[in-house]
């Protein structure tokens, strides 16, 4: 599998690698000089990283390297000290965690955040929010744009569950589903916000081998269907040089490797600092 | 003779109840929603009575314009109070949100005290047909009773339509369970929590018209005591349940009524709370409310 998946990767526009199909696109994030400081200490420091239109990319290191920083960062959840984030082209420097979604990015969470009481359908209905329109008064009073809205919101709704093969759960409270259905539910629901990067904040985590090749399988899929980008962080090392076509390396809030799959694995500085603690381990 | 006396204080209860359960949805939304007691609200209740007064008294508008500016006023002093009282104070300790909802409900008191003055006014009920005469002429059921708990069931179906199946609900559900990753994805917490409140206001005005309808003494204390039973309704059915405030709120009512009736009514207030207490140890979350499982 992960032959076939490897891309060849072009420097862009100078120390950065995107896929080559990408080349000629504008890069969906490309994070410059970015970093956070939490009362002096430096949780993320000099972050550069440019993704691909269509990029999977990795964000990979040792537990507290940073790398959920770094999508709190990209989400606005923080707001950086240093640096700028730019999304498709366009500098995010003050803007909110709304705006930023509204620009393109929905995220997943490492400890799954579902909204536990209400139906599958509606998890991904409140991702789809900002794309119904209709009045509140439109709404209690039942008059025919709500009937409209809402057969073609629940006609969407299915449609993005149908790619896990979940629109039987459709009724089913989502607290109620399995650990791996509500790990699918969440991508869903982030998909459901029309991102044009999406970020998974450890999909494979408590899954099986099984389950993860199968997660695999959909992560491509999803990307091939919607042509978005795909950014993950992930210690499952299968699952990451198995899908990942440009991978950075996190170490204490630095990137101390970026590239493909085979040249992170062969990356002195990445075996000693992260893959060398494994194999003592 | 005595099931008729019976029957006519069970509709008081229910009467009373339902303007109770009206102001209890208030509680518990804000609650549900925005994690904080607004100690404030009962006043928000009396301000709505009083602009009705204004309208009708000074305006010489009919019943039914006051009661909807009485709404207006009241859904745009819940926004303001949200926006410049507590709105700062997001990620405050929640003990600074409750002082400063205490100071805000004193605040509306002396208000109201400035422009209105302390003395009672008489309120001139909202509605005006005949009441409702049954078995003979024995069992009189007011116009007010009729429409307050005819108000109170139009509510409650509209509040759990709109919970349940608009946008705007939903989000308020998402916003109640998990603020954050509503945020993420894209729903407008800020504005969730303003339209809580402008709801919960628009309610408590009311509640304020129906209130004062059934008992006519107007004054700026008017709306502290059944405010706070309105909130001990809505701890009573579980705070955070829209269900619950309901149901919590007509059991209340009804157990006022009665316990003033039958045992004392010196002692109604007490008993009302007596029962209260007793709930809470028996069961913590109230009669509906959900077992809250905290994450560590």
């Amino acid at each position: 599998m992960s032959e076939k998946k490897q891309t060849t990767m072009v420097p862009y526009p100078s120390h950065a690698i995107v896929p080559e199909r990408d080349v000629h696109k504008r890069p969906v994030l490309e994070a410059r000089h970015l970093g956070i400081e939490f009362g002096g200490l430096k949780a993320v420091d000099d972050f550069n990283l440019i993704i691909g239109a269509t990029e999977i990319a990795g964000l990979i290191g040792p537990n507290g390297a940073g790398k959920t920083t770094i999508f709190n960062l990209i989400t606005k959840v923080y707001q950086p000290t240093m640096g700028t984030i730019l999304l498709d082209g366009r500098d995010t420097t003050g803007l909110n965690t709304i705006q930023v979604n509204k620009l393109g990015i929905a995220r997943t969470f490492q400890n799954i955040r579902l909204f536990d009481k209400l139906s599958v359908e509606d998890n991904v209905k409140i991702g789809l929010h900002n794309q119904m329109k209709y009045s509140a008064g439109t709404g209690v009073l039942r008059l025919p744009g709500y009937w409209k809205q809402e057969k073609k919101m629940h006609e969407k709704a299915l449609d993005l569950l149908s790619i896990f093969d979940m629109q039987d759960l459709a009724d089913h409270e989502a607290g109620s589903l399995p650990y791996g259905a509500q790990r699918r539910l969440e991508i869903v629901r982030a998909l459901a916000t029309n991102p044009k990067l999406l970020l998974l904040d450890e999909p494979a985590a408590g899954m099986n081998p099984a389950e993860t090749a199968e997660l695999m399988e959909n992560i491509v899929k999803i990307r091939d269907t919607f042509q978005i980008a795909i950014m993950l962080i992930e210690h499952d090392m299968k699952l990451v040089m198995g899908i990942c076509e440009g991978i950075a390396v996190l170490n204490y809030g630095r990137i101390i490797a970026k590239g493909t799959p085979s040249e992170i694995q062969n990356n002195p500085t990445v075996v000693e600092a992260y893959l060398g603690k494994k194999k003592e381990g | 003779m005595i099931r008729v006396s019976f029957l006519s204080n069970l509709i008081n209860g229910i009467s009373l109840g339902s303007v109770y359960a009206i102001i209890a949805l208030g509680y518990t939304m804000v609650y549900g929603i925005a994690k904080m007691l607004n100690f404030a609200h009962g006043d928000v209740i009396m301000i709505g009575a009083y602009i009705s007064f204004c309208v009708t008294q000074y305006l010489g508008l009919p019943a039914w314009v006051s009661v909807l500016a009485s709404m207006l006023v009241c859904t745009l002093l819940g926004m303001t109070i949200e926006r410049l009282a507590y709105k700062p104070l997001r990620s405050a300790p929640s003990l600074a949100v409750l002082i400063t909802a205490i100071g805000m409900s004193y605040f509306l008191q002396n208000i109201a005290q400035l422009i209105w003055s302390a003395n009672p006014k008489s309120f001139t009920s909202v509605v005006a047909f005949e009441p409702l005469r049954l078995f003979g002429g024995k069992l009189i059921i007011t116009d007010e009773a009729i429409v307050t708990v005819l108000v109170c069931v139009v509510i409650m179906i509209c509040l759990t339509l709109f919970t349940e199946k608009t946008k705007m609900g939903k989000a308020m559900r998402a916003v109640s369970e998990d603020k954050g990753a509503a945020q993420l994805m894209g729903i407008n917490v800020n504005m969730t929590i303003s339209v809580t409140f402008a709801i919960g206001s628009a309610l408590a005005a009311i509640a304020g018209v129906l209130l004062c309808s059934s008992y006519p003494a107007l004054m700026p204390t008017t709306g502290s005591m059944p405010g706070i039973k309105a909130f001990t309704a809505a701890v009573f059915g579980g705070i955070g349940s829209i269900p619950g405030a309901m149901l919590g709120g007509i059991l209340l009512g009804i157990i006022e009524i009665l316990g003033k009736s039958y045992i004392s009514t010196e002692l109604g207030d007490a008993i009302v709370f007596a029962i209260l207490i007793i709930l809470l140890l028996v069961k913590p979350t109230g009669l509906l409310g959900k077992k809250v499982n905290e994450k560590v």
